[in-house]
């Protein structure tokens, strides 16, 4: 069980911005960190490692207190039970593959560990490999495997996937939600995939302007329940065409442009640019299998 | 014939220098690099202060300093009974106050030039300090030690100004190369300078074409060690 809250000024392009969070999380759950760009996602995921100290701050993880201002208590780094993958993955350049994993290994563990977290993530072949000759999944999975090795109360990851394509994506997802299930592991990551949010995650918290502004299960923080629909996507409005007397509106969804129809007092307030749901209420959308 | 004394002196000098040098500046390197300490800038000033400095204002400040006939001279050599003037020890000292840049700031960049996550990973491994720098960063930054040695060691063989003015020119204590071709010449043997200039030249030209050839290999394992 831990119990989080932080208060800290964050030093953002837009000037001060105090960031000021507390949340809970039960053992064993999966937790995912939402927000736009310098939300303060990371600085709060620094602030649990140790990293990053705050003004105020209470950590409790498992009835061991972690932070605490008001009593001056401030545990270090080394000694906080936490497995961090860093969004540059971090791996040390002069150690190859089994020697990053061994080197993360405790005093006295037995190798037999790195030899299953080489298998886990099917990094066998690549075991006496240097980071440097990696592909960016393959330095995924190292840095994966070395933040597991220590079997951490908590495990962090600060926007790993986001740098890989979308195949590479979901296998690491596959790879992360093994690790999180075999090791029983305490998972926060930070995410601004939603897909992936609802494949990983039971529980999502939105941050905005280092304010928690919604949490729940995915479910339940991302449906707009504005409109009860059966089929929607989201996207970004890219071209608005007048068309006789009605207005086309191209969608741009993923790599997919979708055009809808619109009315002119529909068209008044949309801009190019804007994020949009494109929903269907009457209809039963087809899906036919392409590959 | 040629008196090979003020060689192996030189060669003796810049070796001591260098090893002092060296476990000297990896703390004090790694504590330019990461402090956030407000006495860091005039700390940075003292270490750079060799580098614009002409070399005999700092030898003329270490003699009256060793001076015997100073409190601080009276104090080594009553208490130490070690005298700093015109031995071979003073030159030693001497030596690495004024090749400190020359160690301390291919290794501050050296650190500097790392991610910093790298550091950070060790420590959430619950790896400390000591095992960070000795594990992992130092590693990684090969070629700035290599760089800081060369540098230091050749920087200290070159040396003119500071030993001349503390150091004078007693043979076989503080008599090195340098001096020599500057007595040499003084006494019209163009000869012994030329050969004693002859070995320093291609002594330090064989010296900087090794590190480059290594550095450039170091570089090309691991592309952090640029």
């Amino acid at each position: 069980m831990i119990k989080f809250y932080a208060h800290k000024i964050l030093q953002t392009a837009d000037g001060k911005l105090p960031l000021d969070v507390s949340f809970h999380l039960e053992k064993g759950q999966f937790l995912s960190l939402y927000g736009n760009s310098g939300a303060g996602k990371t600085t709060l995921l620094r602030i649990l490692t140790g990293l990053t100290e705050a003004e105020k701050s209470l950590i409790e993880v498992d009835g061991i207190t972690w932070d605490n201002s008001e009593k001056r208590i401030h545990l270090p780094v080394q000694q906080r039970s936490i497995g961090f993958v860093f969004q540059d993955f971090a791996l040390f350049p002069n150690l190859n593959v089994r020697e990053n994993l061994e080197f993360a290994l405790q005093k006295g563990k037995s190798k037999k560990l790195v030899d299953e977290l080489l298998d886990l993530m099917e990094l066998q072949s690549l075991q006496k490999s240097k980071p440097q000759n990696l592909s960016g999944g393959q330095k995924q999975r190292v840095a994966l495997a070395r933040a597991i090795i220590r079997k951490p109360k908590i495990l962090l990851l600060d926007e790993p996937l986001s740098a890989l394509d979308d195949e590479m994506r979901f296998k690491l997802q596959d790879y992360l939600l093994k690790a999180h299930q075999h090791y029983q592991l305490t998972t926060i990551l930070i995410s601004h995939h939603i897909p992936e949010i609802f494949k990983l995650s039971d529980k999502v918290i939105v941050l905005d302007k280092g304010l928690l502004v919604k949490e729940g299960t995915p479910a339940f923080v991302f449906s707009e329940e504005k409109i009860s629909s059966k089929f929607k996507i989201t996207g970004e409005i890219i071209s608005i065409e007048k068309s006789d007397v009605i207005y086309i509106v191209s969608v741009l969804s993923g790599n997919n442009i979708v055009k809808v129809i619109a009315t002119e007092d529909e068209v008044f307030t949309f801009q190019i640019g804007q994020k949009v749901l494109v929903a269907s209420k009457a209809f039963n959308p087809l899906i036919q299998v392409i590959s | 014939m040629i008196d090979f004394a003020p060689l192996w002196l030189t060669a003796e000098l810049a070796l001591i220098t260098t090893v002092i040098l060296l476990a000297l500046s990896i703390p004090l390197a790694y504590w330019l690099a990461y402090s956030k300490s407000r006495f860091k800038a005039p700390i940075e000033a003292v270490v750079s202060l060799p580098l614009v400095l002409p070399p005999t204002v700092l030898g003329f400040y270490l003699l009256v300093a060793f001076s015997p006939q100073n409190e601080f001279g009276k104090f080594l050599e009553n208490i130490f009974d070690l005298r700093l003037v015109f031995t071979f020890e003073g030159l030693i000292i001497a030596s690495v106050l004024y090749s400190l840049p020359f160690m301390v700031h291919p290794l501050q960049s050296g650190f500097k030039n790392l991610p910093v996550s790298l550091k950070e990973a060790a420590f959430t491994l619950g790896k400390s300090k000591f095992k960070t720098l000795t594990k992992i960063l130092l590693p990684n930054i090969k070629s700035s030690i290599l760089t800081g040695i060369v540098l230091t060691f050749a920087h200290t063989v070159g040396e003119f100004g500071v030993v001349l003015m503390i150091g004078g020119s007693i043979p076989g204590e503080t008599r090195v190369v340098s001096i020599a071709i500057y007595d040499e010449v003084q006494a019209m043997n163009y000869d012994a300078a030329n050969v004693y200039a002859g070995i320093l030249f291609s002594f330090t030209f064989l010296i900087l074409i090794g590190v480059y050839f290594i550095n450039n290999k170091f570089s090309k394992i691991n592309p952090l060690n640029d």
